[in-house]
């Protein structure tokens, strides 16, 4: 019982951070169609972007957590989009009208690019922080295991859900999320109404990029120890996270990242961690053999 | 464009006479090892190491009357790039290799200096490296049985009636070393309560954390490499589990203390006897400190291996691979890590292990 409510806590946290990166690959697909492959690595910026400002921010001595954390995040949230803006200007807007390999083709080489990149500017040694938030609450103890709680799961899984709650009414209820669906449907026109569709695809690239941003920094404080190259499994994870609860729908890719999450988190407690990966994408096929969209995806109707 | 042709042969110019003497003089002699990706820092202590011991060599009028020239190869660890990197330093044409690193990358890539016909000097501690049978291939570290079995009898009698999993992390080297560790527990009459691996460059390990902390472990026996290490242990002290781990020579990286964020103090790990306390390493280990580079890991295996190289190729009067592989398997050598013989696998005659723990910044032996 103990242990069961352990991995329900770690697993949402785990699903938690899977799902803010997958919100990302959603919003992408949903507007332009196209995977984004090298959202992983944004997410890996980020998250390497975050050592470095909280490094900086305890030389300057500022040591109130909540504080150094908001700021980290600020900053972070700040160059992060530059870099999701930079990448649809340079990789994708171009191969906009071009066959649908060749953006793909394109993300993919923008993702080794920016892992190169970081590689080569900030070395291959992974970066440690010293813990930011240690400690805790011990819930309870059961059969001798006693369930913990740490504050930065209660930060994760809170942002997570505000995020959630922000993005869901950003997109039905406001002036940019109407725009942005418009795209979505039929960017021609779109266009022939007056709405500037380049921009609003830049901006879904930027707030994308701002999701992975604030990931990144949340699994930069909760695991204390980032390096160049996570950003291909968050990213594989996160897609299949996006593809198992349809890609294409917010709510569709937090509950796909909370499946994988726990599904990880379950079966290396209970079963073995060697093969929780095949557990994971076993899933994957299952649920894509029965409902080819995705948990929550729509069909996707066939344009004329 | 006649100013820009005549900016651009000059220097062209001095480099293909530079090229030209060196191609005729040098003997070159390579290092190979993950110079980046994960296991980075283990490849920077090799390069720090091979760098001293070759300025070192050439300042005492090089091997033969020739210098010294360093290659550096980079496998990241991966099995895959690792045979390309030897390919490439096959055609270098270089006289002596000292790598691979990760026994993974050692294996497949040391068939292909053996088809060459280079001699290498490797710190990879997998039994198999030795045991296929090459001839060019010397081992100057001991092997992950003997690591394992030093390992387990340490456990079996400091943590005597405690439970302890045995984890590895599925790579050559974490498996090997893990299934000696638990070999050499059952010799001692201790027995591993749990079996389990996990996937290297991940970052969520809680769910082992957990699986551990159900089953009351207090010592977690590890096969793998230090990064993995450090996040276990943070994440089982986010759930109030005290661990000690018991590694293999790998955690002798001090990237450990700050990625374990101050829980590295109850990590143990077997390694070669310190060679820093050598009285005939004094010296080098002086102008070590003196250059800012701390000789632990693998730095002093470096220079030692180019020591060897240097000695043997002395004693052989050549650096032609027959004469070479003769001196390597029949001499005894001097070197900073002590004195070296090979048997007839290429195995060192004398291997020793030593228990360190870790303590703050430093490891200090475990008596």
């Amino acid at each position: 019982m103990g242990q069961f409510i352990q991995q329900l806590i770690n697993g949402l946290t785990l699903g938690a951070v899977y799902g803010l990166i997958a919100l990302g690959y959603t919003m992408v697909y949903g507007i332009i169609g196209m995977i984004n492959f090298a959202h992983g690595d944004i997410y890996m910026v980020a998250a390497i972007i975050a050592v470095t400002v909280l490094t900086l921010l305890g030389a300057l001595g500022i040591s109130a957590v909540p504080l150094a954390i908001l700021i980290t995040l600020a900053v972070v949230i700040f160059f992060t989009a530059i870099y999701g803006w930079s990448v649809e200007r340079v990789a994708y807007r171009p191969l906009r009208k071009a066959s649908r390999l060749a953006p793909l083709i394109s993300a993919i080489g923008m993702s080794i690019f920016l892992q190169n990149m970081v590689q080569l500017t900030q070395g291959a040694r992974v970066k440690p922080i010293h813990a930011m938030m240690p400690g805790g609450f011990e819930l309870f103890t059961h059969d001798g295991f006693s369930v913990h709680l740490a504050y930065t799961q209660i930060m994760i899984i809170s942002v997570t859900i505000i995020l959630l709650a922000v993005f869901s009414y950003l997109i039905t209820r406001t002036s940019f999320g109407r725009q942005q669906r418009a795209c979505e449907q039929d960017q021609t026109m779109t266009a022939l109404l007056g709405i500037n569709v380049d921009r609003t695809i830049s901006y879904t690239f930027m707030l994308g990029a701002a999701l992975a941003a604030v990931a990144g920094v949340m699994v930069t404080v909760y695991y204390g120890v980032v390096d160049f190259s996570i950003g291909f499994v968050a990213g594989i994870k996160a897609f299949t996270a996006a593809v198992l609860g349809g890609i294409g729908s917010l709510p569709g890719a937090m509950l796909g990242g909370l499946i994988i999450g726990m599904i990880e988190s379950f079966w290396s407690a209970y079963l073995s961690p060697e093969y929780k990966d095949v557990a994971t994408f076993g899933i994957l096929i299952l649920v894509l053999m029965f409902r080819p969209s995705g948990l929550l995806g729509r069909p996707e109707v066939e344009k004329v | 464009m006649k100013s820009m042709k005549q900016q651009f042969a000059m220097p062209a110019l001095c480099m293909a006479a530079l090229f030209a003497a060196q191609a005729h003089a040098d003997y070159s002699v390579a290092i190979a090892g993950p110079m980046t990706g994960e296991y980075a820092s283990a490849g920077e202590q090799i390069k720090r190491g091979a760098e001293m011991a070759i300025a070192d060599i050439n300042a005492k009028g090089g091997v033969l009357g020739q210098k010294l020239k360093l290659e550096i190869g980079d496998d990241a660890c991966d099995p895959k790039q690792a045979v390309s990197v030897a390919n490439a330093m096959v055609n270098k044409k270089i006289v002596f290799m000292h790598g691979h690193w990760c026994s993974s990358s050692t294996i497949p890539a040391s068939d292909i200096y053996n088809e060459a016909q280079i001699p290498m000097a490797t710190v990879s501690t997998n039994p198999k490296v030795t045991e296929r049978g090459l001839k060019n291939i010397f081992r100057i570290m001991g092997r992950d049985d003997q690591q394992g079995s030093v390992a387990g009898a340490f456990i079996a009698s400091k943590f005597a009636g405690k439970k302890v999993a045995v984890v590895d992390d599925k790579s050559a080297y974490g498996k090997g070393l893990a299934d000696e560790t638990a070999k050499g527990m059952q010799a001692k009459g201790a027995k591993p309560v749990l079996r389990e691996s996990i996937t290297a460059g991940e970052k969520d390990y809680s769910g082992l954390v957990s699986k551990l902390k159900a089953a009351g472990i207090e010592v977690l026996a590890y096969g793998g490499y230090h990064t993995e290490v450090a996040l276990i242990l943070r994440q089982a002290q986010q759930v109030g589990l005290k661990l000690s781990v018991v590694g293999g020579d790998t955690m002798s990286n001090n990237e450990l203390v700050t990625a374990a964020g101050g829980n590295a103090d109850s990590v143990f790990f077997t390694f070669a006897p310190d060679a820093r306390a050598n009285p005939e390493a004094a010296s080098v280990v002086k102008r070590f400190r003196d250059a800012k580079v701390e000789p632990d890991g693998y730095v002093l295996f470096a220079y030692a291996a180019m020591q060897l190289f240097q000695q043997a190729a002395t004693q052989a009067k050549s650096v032609k691979y027959a004469d070479l592989q003769k001196a390597l398997a029949g001499g005894t050598f001097n070197t900073v890590t002590g004195k070296m013989a090979f048997d007839a696998k290429g195995d060192l005659k004398a291997p020793g292990f030593v228990v360190y723990q870790w303590k703050g910044n430093k490891y200090d032996v475990v008596k």
